[in-house]
């Protein structure tokens, strides 16, 4: 092997593990649920749209988005108190989601999830008829 | 640290359990992390000091930001969702409220050249040094 592939192998194995090293973290969501829809809101701070990623798998949804990182070079890092990382969290969904038609859009570091319901599933108001 | 993350939490009541055990790994894998809200870090080199914070879903221009020789104060509060009546909450975790963290920095600041901007829920405020801090050079002369 020459000393280029050598270099090569170390540098890629490198960014390997520098990339395994990133914490893991569960995000905090708040579920909300509408009469035609259930709503998912999901902090992730610096997270770029374009690191976001949902996959739906039979019944489990699985949001994983990474933070962006920073280059500080040329400063000293005097206070830490937050490493960036990944967010990921799965959710197993009802049968009654229309998996066509979710929605997720990013605001101001928040992730938003719409996931309408199908039309069997929302509620019916049933008047009742006086005979 | 890498924690596998597999949240069968609506299926496993140990879950919970296991998420706050993870929660405090992760406090503790990194004793100098500090754990105030919101998480902040600090960055600085002899020219300036650059703050990043962590704060979603606060509205850029409702933060309070002062700064007074080399005191910087950093002041706001977080919104809950408004909901409308008919809507049911099933799970809110995420934290609401006010908040306020302060730092005294290595320098004193040129409050007038300082800049704050804010993307996707990360604000970053740039402090330049005064120029009246900087250290300053004296040329020896030989007599």
């Amino acid at each position: 092997m020459t000393d280029k592939n050598q270099a090569i192998e170390k540098a890629s194995s490198g960014a390997v593990r520098e990339a395994a090293r990133r914490p893991v973290y569960e995000p905090r969501v708040d579920i909300y649920e509408k009469k035609d829809a259930l709503l998912v809101v999901m902090d992730t701070p610096g997270v770029e749209d374009k690191d976001i990623d949902i996959q739906l798998e039979q019944d489990v949804l699985t949001i994983t988005a990474e933070q962006h990182v920073e280059s500080m070079e040329g400063f000293t890092l005097m206070v830490r108190g937050a490493v960036p990382g990944v967010f990921k969290r799965s959710f197993t969904l009802n049968r009654d989601i229309d998996r066509e038609r979710i929605e997720a859009n990013l605001r101001n570091g928040v992730l938003h999830l719409v996931l309408p319901k199908t039309e069997k599933a929302q509620p019916r108001r049933i008047d009742v008829k006086a005979a | 640290m890498v924690w596998p993350v597999t949240a069968w939490w609506d299926a496993d009541p140990f879950v919970e359990m296991q998420r706050l055990h993870r929660e405090v790994n992760r406090l503790f894998s990194q004793a100098s992390v500090d754990t105030e809200y919101p998480a902040v870090n600090v960055w600085s080199n002899d020219h300036e000091v650059v703050l990043t914070a962590e704060i979603p879903g606060v509205d850029p221009s409702k933060v309070e930001l002062t700064v007074h020789e080399d005191h910087v104060t950093l002041k706001g509060v977080r919104e809950g969702e408004t909901l409308n009546e008919d809507v049911t909450c099933h799970r809110a975790e995420r934290l609401t409220g006010s908040f306020v963290r302060s730092f005294r920095l290595p320098f004193d600041i040129s409050s007038d050249q300082v800049t704050a901007t804010s993307r996707n829920g990360i604000l970053t405020v740039r402090l330049p040094r005064a120029e009246a801090s900087k250290p300053k050079q004296i040329n020896v002369t030989a007599g």
